[in-house]
């Protein structure tokens, strides 16, 4: 078996993309303090919102367009309940992804069997949505670390009392972030329907949302992080690929159980390293998943 | 306007009201959702409540209200206590899966010997099969504290692979002409699990569920244990003061949890689904979450929720012969449902005053 590491490396970056923006998203509102377990019912629905428009349009930019406002939209159901009927965090996640998953077997049926439109290839071979996902990394790093709203949402995240005090507009930060969230979620989803699958399929996402909010914690809540769990989870994907392809004799169920088993074993580590290291690590935002309601 | 007060404790009143509010306003927004779809909103929701239990084709409907509210009650009993004490296990879904192949492959081994033991002891590896897939998350996190959420819902999507897996290898029927899946367990009489009564549609998975519920009942308001499971949901800190031992009680509690799940998919491969397939696990797991929350953890309320989400899967089953619905319209409604309950549970809470 020939194997390009260049080849295998720009399969890997598609494989980490869906991943990385859900990733990116969901940081950004775990560090706002709040705990959104809908990440993958957002991206099954911007995987069919998203897969849709680009179908009806003929154009993939409409339908990642299209994604993150559907994935926004799932968003702001999460948001008004745990913000202003201040309700649990994770079960209120869980209800988006069973809600997610139903709403897009509903009415993806119509798609089913359907071709995507064609991703026109970017600057060397890698499609728009693939650079756009790393130029993310930098950029929500330096909004979070460097910017002055960044600032003011880590405080609302570690301490939301606090920040209240202060008087910051907690619960107008959260939503913002849920729905920033949200809308790369979608983004997310609809990349593995419109780039990757190229159709539709009942439950594609396949635990893709899930896997994203293990990353999440892989990457100690930095944005650097996530782009290496993203990663390392695609170079998983595709050795995996690989190794189906070149008729390994392991079942075809068993290779394909990897990336599930490598993100319990990285979540172990990493938690691991949070129990017993010397350093610590960063720990998770302080305020995170409780909810917050102010009696003045 | 308004402001929030919180509550104290929750009332009773409230605590019974919020689940029929949110059943009523999930009947009134699935009936809108039909409107918008196309469909007669009140036809579509007389299908799906009414018709089940007292319509023209009630005789067939009714015994599958067991059928189907068996496994969700039992799988629910166990995640009631762990929710109870803010102990996620939300990967029933592989630990029922997990625990009918393990049951299964008792079964195949022993075929096709007949003998009054073999049941039983699909019973015993069943439980134990989703008792070990729940253990899994409980080690994990009390080794290593890594969050019991992600990798017990981890466990469910390879759980699905080892299904696929087993119906396409080890488990594959050989006289099955190269179909996957397993031998059908319900051809083989010392492993079948079959109605008890005939036209009730109970099987011994009803009985284990109704045994479950009564158990809850007694861990939760008779034993220490349920003293224990509450404070440690309610305060960690206090219940540290009080002698509870968290680790042990994330052991019992997703140990437990993922016993009962292995049971309902134990009672499920050798009862109505018959043998095991690349898709046996279809979503109880899942399911029997809300039915913990719509049954507000508490047996009684179990038990109710259980039978109402068993008459929407059939109702939805109607629904999709009689008006032509998406199969898809009972998830869309359960998960509807559990936003309501959700939202409605401010009530319960807090108490709503006018702003002075």
């Amino acid at each position: 078996m020939m194997i390009d590491p260049l080849s295998v490396f720009i399969l890997l970056l598609g494989a980490a993309t869906p991943i990385l923006f859900a990733a990116l998203g969901e940081l950004v509102v775990e560090r706002a303090g709040v705990l959104n377990l809908g990440v993958e019912g957002m991206m099954i629905g911007g995987a069919l919102a998203g897969f849709s428009a680009a179908h009806a349009s003929g154009s993939p930019a409409l339908g990642f367009l299209a994604a993150a406002v559907a994935g926004a939209a799932l968003s702001m159901i999460f948001a008004v309940l745990t913000q202003f009927l201040l309700s649990n965090q994770v079960a209120t996640g869980l209800a988006l992804t069973l809600f997610g998953l139903g709403l897009t077997a509903m009415f993806g049926k119509p798609y089913e069997g359907v071709k995507a439109p064609p991703m026109p290839a970017g600057p060397l071979q890698l499609n728009l949505m693939i650079w756009l996902g790393l130029a993310l990394v930098p950029a929500v790093w330096w909004f979070l670390m460097r910017s002055r709203p960044g600032l003011i949402l880590r405080a609302v995240g570690e301490n939301h009392d606090a920040a209240h005090a202060l008087g910051y507009p907690v619960r107008a930060l959260r939503i913002a972030a849920i729905g920033f969230g949200g809308a790369l979620a979608g983004m997310g989803g609809a990349y593995i329907s419109i780039a990757t699958v190229l159709q539709w399929t009942e439950g594609m996402t396949a635990g893709a949302g899930w896997i994203a909010l293990a990353i999440v914690v892989f990457a100690q809540w930095n944005p650097w992080g996530v782009l290496a769990g993203a990663w390392l989870f695609g170079g998983v994907t595709v050795l995996q690929l690989r190794l189906q392809a070149a008729g390994v004799a392991v079942p075809v169920q068993l290779l394909s159980m990897a990336p599930y088993l490598a993100t319990i074993l990285v979540l172990v580590l990493i938690s691991a390293r949070q129990k017993f290291g010397r350093s610590g690590g960063a720990a998770a935002p302080g305020s995170l998943g409780r909810p917050f309601h102010a009696l003045r | 306007m308004f402001r929030l007060e919180p509550r104290a404790s929750a009332p009773l009143l409230w605590q019974v009201a919020t689940p029929v509010l949110a059943v009523l306003a999930t009947m009134i927004g699935g009936g809108a959702l039909f409107a918008a779809m196309g469909f007669d909103p009140l036809a579509a929701i007389r299908t799906i409540f009414w018709d089940p239990l007292f319509g023209p084709a009630a005789a067939y409907s009714r015994p599958q209200l067991l059928v189907k509210a068996g496994p969700l009650i039992l799988i629910a009993c166990g995640l009631a206590l762990g929710f109870r004490a803010g102990i996620w296990n939300i990967g029933a879904e592989g630990q029922y899966i997990i625990g009918a192949i393990c049951g299964t492959a008792v079964a195949l081994a022993a075929y096709p010997l007949d003998a009054f033991w073999i049941f039983p002891a699909m019973i015993l590896a069943g439980a134990l099969g989703g008792w070990a897939w729940g253990m899994v998350p409980a080690l994990l996190r009390n080794w290593f504290g890594a969050s019991e959420i992600l990798v017990s819902l981890m466990l469910v999507y390879v759980a699905q692979k080892v299904a696929a897996w087993m119906a396409f290898g080890p488990m594959k029927n050989p006289k099955g002409f190269n179909f996957p899946g397993s031998r059908n367990l319900q051809q083989y009489d010392a492993a079948a699990n079959p109605e008890l009564i005939a036209g009730s549609g109970l099987h011994w998975g009803g009985v284990a569920a109704v045994l479950a519920l009564a158990a809850t009942w007694f861990v939760m308001s008779r034993h220490v244990l349920g003293f224990h499971i509450r404070t440690a949901g309610a305060a960690p800190r206090a219940a540290r003061f009080a002698g509870v031992r968290p680790e042990r009680l994330v052991a019992l509690c997703l140990g437990v949890s993922g016993a009962l799940a292995g049971l309902a998919g134990l009672f499920e491969v050798a009862g109505p689904a018959g043998q095991i397939t690349e898709s046996f696990g279809s979503g109880y797991g899942f399911t029997a979450i809300i039915v913990a929350f719509l049954g507000r953890l508490h047996p009684l309320g179990i038990l109710l929720a259980g039978l109402l989400m068993a008459l929407t899967y059939i109702g939805g089953e109607l629904a999709q012969m009689m008006l032509n619905l998406p199969a898809a319209t009972v998830q869309v409604f359960q998960g509807m449902l559990l936003f309501f309950l959700l939202g409605f549970d401010i009530l319960t809470r807090y108490r709503i005053r006018r702003r002075a």
